[in-house]
This record gives C-alpha cells, structure tokens and sequence, in this order.
C-alpha cells in the first residue's frame, strides 16, 4: 500500500503540539494577537494568566475537536452513512435542554449545569435506543434515526418551554449563551472533568479502529466474519456518545466539528478506519484549538465558539462539495 | 463416500410462530470438494437458509452439522474460520480501496484490537491473483462494475481461508459473460479442494457447475441429489410451477421454458 504522509507520526503529534504551543501565546494580553515569551518569564499576570487561565482552556478544547470528530468518525462508520454526526440520537438536544433545566430550577453554577447537560445527553440516547427497539419496521440504521429524530424534537420542545418560563433578564441570557457554546468559563477542574472519560474513549477508539470497518459492512457479513456485531456496536456506541456528551457538557452546544472533521480526515488518507481515525483525533484537535483562539482572540469580547464552528465548519462543507474529487457514494 | 462436511437435519423455521414456516423439513448433506447449488424460485426460503447455516437465526427444530458438530457449539470466530460467506449484494458507503475491503477477510484470525499484518496483507494479495482481479487492487470499491465487485466479494470471502464458501445469487445481477467468469473461478476453487455452495433461482447457471442439487419450493426440499437425476425436465417444471424442458445438447444442460406467452 502507498504511504500517506498525512498518517506519519510525527505530523499527527507535531502539528497539534505547533499550534498548541502557539495559542498558548495568542491572546489580547498585553496586546491583541501575540504574547512575548520574555513576559512569561517575569510578568506575574502573565503567568497567571497563562497557567490558570489559557492553558486549562486550551485542553479543552483540544479535547472537545478531538472528541466531537473522533465520536463523529466512529458513528459515521457505525450508521454506514456519511452523514452522521455525534449530536444525533437526541444527545445536543438532550444536553441544551439539561443545561437549561438546571439553570432555570437550579443556578447557574459551571458543575451543576455541566453534570446536567451530560446527563440528559446520555438521557438522549438512552430513550432513542429504547424507542429503537420497539419499533417494528425497518433496519437497526433507520429506526435509530427515526427515533433520534423524536427524542430531538421532544427536547426542542421541552427547550421551548423553558425558556417560555424563563427569567427574561437574568435566566434567559445564560441559556442562550450556553447554547451557542463556548470555554470561556472553563478552569481546571473542567479540564479534570472530561479528561478521564475522554482518554479512555479516545484510547478505546484508537485501539478498535480497523474493527470499525467491519461495523461498516452489513450485519450479515460482519457477523460471517466472526463479529459481535450487536456488542462491539454498543460498545463504541456507547463510547462515542459518552465523550461526545462530556465536552458538550463543558463547552454548550458545538456542532460541526464532527462532520466536518472526519470528511477532511478521509479525504486527506482514504476510507480505511486504521488510518482515517488517528488523523481525525489529530485534526480535530487543531480544529477545536484554532476555534477557540478565535473566538477569544478577535473581538474585545468573546464570540461564542458554537458560532465560530458553525461558521468555518460550514464554509469547509461547502468547499468540500464543490470540490470536484469530492465523491458521496447513497 | 466420504463423511458430509454440512449435515441438515429436518431444520424447521418461521421469523414469526404465528405464520407458516419459511422452512419445513429441510434435510440434505454436503460433500467436502463439491458444488452443491440450492435451486429455487424466488422466496423458496434459499437465503433463510444460509442465514442458519451462518448461525444468524436460530432454527424451531432441526439441527445443522458442520464437521460432525451442532454449529451451536462453535463460537462466532471459529464459525468464521470455517464457513465465508458471499452475500447476495453488499452496500459500502465508504471508499475504501479493494485491497483494504478483501483484508476485512482476515478479521476471524485477528483479536478485536489487532491490525493486519504484513502476513495478512500476503493472502489479501494472493486472493486476488486467484481471483483474476491484482490489477484492480487500488482502486475504490464504489467504481467497480457489478461484475467486479462480485468478484471482490469472493476474494474478500477467500481472504478468510474458509473450509466451506457459501454464496448467495452470486450471479443473479450479472451479465452472461461476467456470470461465466464468476462460476468459472467456483469450478477452479473446487478443483483445488474448496466446498461451495450456492444458491441461485438460475437453472443453466447451476448446471454448469454444480455437482449436486437441493430443489426447494416454498420451504421445502423437493429434490437432492446429482445433476443427471434431479436436473430433469419433470422436477424442475415442479419446481418452477412452469412447464420446462432439459435438453442435453453437447454435454451441456439446455434449459427451455415451454409457457407461450403469446
């Protein structure tokens, strides 16, 4: 086979690394854009700054691009369809209405909302596999999607109401600003929040990535060539969404990484999971670190990442289909 | 006679126990190094049955021998080992070159964490030459005719070294000449020691190959055996349900409807 040199080592760890190091210095102190290295040695607010501030931030959102495209490969792989990204199977919407719930009943404190959001994620899915396998028509694909479509629009629905109740002045801005997403409150317990659930998913998909290919074929192949289909489905399912939903639950509702992420990973080195996810993780890794650097970067104030995403996420999607080697196969 | 290297016995099923069955009675031996073809009219229960034989459903009753032992004592991956499996069609959605589809073949001698080996990559490789295809060998999947896809699938199948191959309507969507080349790579894989078996509700393409028949209609077995007796005008106008004549023109199987439709 042809090598690829997107899937050398060192460009997986040493472009992520370049642009880590990099946005630890990006910022708009003293000045808007760079930091010079020599105030970090004798700047006491810069250090702070840097070390309590950037830093934890910076993880996070590294760790949010590599799981939201990492989970985005794996469910793309899973559902057969390229069009799949993690969000789907009711948990964003599922989160957004967590979060909103807690800050409306509870208070608007980072840990509680945070836990909330993760919970009515995982909630999402929950009830969209329960629904799933009570419905009698159509393949295991098709039902769940139906079904994730449902749970969605039931939490739109119960979004709705409250933000109907909601305090117009004081409630009703967190939970649109928590909607559009975003790390500016982020701190290091966050980053210790995600972080264990993350690596062991990560570490889980690393470690099953040729298997994925085999999810990819039909059941009846994949179990002719000895496949658990229905346990190693569940498992990285399972996996997926689980860290999918404790980034959202830090970072509010950031859509697009993990479509967009693992259409540039396959254009970049093919089809094949062995190769496709490590340079998804790297890459949406990058991703999530550029975003953000953006979002804290240009403006005085702080643009909402969910925005930023969107934004550039759906302007790649654009160029991708434009491109003329672009291929669906539906 | 050698000991059957498939044994079904009097397999009975039904996808739902308050509808008929979709199989009644189904007995009939596989002989290793054989073609045998399950022939059959549409909906006769032909790739239930594979299905079973592939451990995917459970059968009401009956039981299924492979190498003398029920298949519900194999496990999954020894399953695998033994029995490949061509299906009917396959949809891919991803673009994933054919060496790397055929190398999925490997996945029953692999654990769930491994990656190919260059070991691996070797026999991908040869299933290709045996299959007449090395020089389709990078391209993707999705552009590849039917006819070559069919033969990715069997190479893909080959991959796994299995003892037994079995192949669902290989043919039924090919043109006659990529059939012929379809069933010629069958008849090579069994001269070098392969069992197959395939279903097909194409009679010429079972006569030219097989070396024992299952006639099935409507879940049952009506007829098995070798091709000289149950390759018949009378049992397969039984088994069609419309009339048909054999008739053996230069030692091949001429097969004629003789329905006028106007």
């Amino acid at each position: 086979m042809k090598k690829n040199p997107w899937l050398s080592p060192i460009l997986l760890f040493l472009i992520p690394i370049v642009v880590f190091l990099v946005s630890l210095f990006m910022g708009r102190y003293p000045k808007p854009l760079f930091m010079p290295f020599s105030l970090l040695l004798n700047d006491e607010l810069a250090q702070r700054l840097v070390f309590s501030l950037r830093l934890p931030r910076l993880l996070c959102a590294m760790l949010l691009g590599m799981s939201l495209s990492a989970a985005g490969g794996v469910m793309q792989m899973l559902f057969r369809n390229p069009l799949v990204e993690p969000g789907f199977l009711g948990v964003t919407h599922g989160a957004g209405f967590g979060a909103a719930l807690c800050i409306i009943f509870l208070n608007n404190s980072p840990i509680l909302v945070e836990t909330s959001a993760t919970f009515f994620a995982l909630t999402g899915l929950l009830l969209s596999w329960l629904i799933a396998r009570r419905i009698r028509f159509g393949g295991w694909v098709l039902r769940l999607i139906l079904s994730g479509i449902a749970v969605s629009a039931f939490f739109t629905a119960g979004l709705g109401v409250i933000k109907y109740l909601a305090d117009p002045l004081s409630q009703l801005p967190a939970i649109t600003f928590w909607l559009m997403g975003g790390l500016n409150a982020v701190t290091w317990k966050d980053v210790f929040y995600i972080l264990p659930v993350v690596l062991v998913g990560l570490i889980v998909i690393i470690l099953m990535r040729w298997r994925l290919n085999l999810l990819a074929l039909g059941d009846e192949t994949a179990a002719s060539l000895g496949v658990a289909v229905k346990t190693e489905r569940i498992l990285l399912l399972v996996v997926s969404v689980a860290i999918s939903a404790v980034v959202v639950g830090v970072a509010g509702i950031v859509s697009w990484i993990g479509l967009i992420i693992p259409h540039i990973a396959r254009r970049l080195v093919g089809a094949n999971a062995a190769n496709f996810i490590p340079v998804c993780i790297a890459f949406g890794g990058v991703f999530g670190i550029i975003c953000d650097d953006i979002a804290r970067t240009m403006s005085a104030g702080e643009i909402p990442l969910g925005i930023i995403t969107s934004l550039l996420g759906s302007l790649i999607f654009v160029g991708l289909m434009l491109s003329p080697r672009m291929r669906f196969h539906r | 006679m050698t000991d059957p290297i498939i044994s079904i016995h009097s397999l009975e099923f039904s996808y739902d126990p308050r509808q008929k069955n979709v199989l009644n009675a189904v007995s009939f031996d596989i002989e290793p190094g054989t073609i045998s073809t399950i022939l059959g009219p549409n909906g006769a229960g032909k790739t239930t049955l594979i299905h079973l034989m592939l451990g995917l459903q459970k059968p009401a009753s009956g039981s299924i021998l492979l190498n003398g032992r029920p298949i519900e004592e194999y496990t999954r991956r020894e399953l695998s080992q033994w029995i490949g499996l061509v299906p009917q069609s396959e949809h891919i959605p991803f673009d994933f070159s054919v060496l790397e589809y055929v190398l999925l073949g490997r996945a029953p001698y692999l654990g769930p964490l491994d990656l190919p080996s260059e070991a691996d990559v070797e026999i991908a490789r040869q299933t290709l030459v045996q299959t007449g295809i090395v020089e389709l060998e990078s391209r993707p999947i999705p552009e590849l005719s039917g006819g070559e896809l069919q033969l990715v699938m069997i190479a893909r199948a080959l991959a796994q070294q299995p003892k037994v191959l079995l192949l669902d309507e290989p043919t039924s969507h090919l043109d006659l000449s990529n059939r012929n080349k379809t069933l010629r790579i069958l008849n090579r894989l069994r001269q070098n020691g392969a069992t197959i078996l395939f279903t097909t509700h194409d009679p010429e393409a079972a006569s030219l190959v097989a070396d024992n028949l299952v006639l099935m209609k409507s879940g049952n077995v009506l007829y098995t055996g070798g091709m000289d007796d149950t390759f018949t005008s009378p049992k397969l106008s039984e088994t069609y349900g419309t009339e048909i004549e054999v008739i053996r023109f230069d030692g091949l199987h001429v097969v004629r409807s003789l329905e006028k439709l106007r």
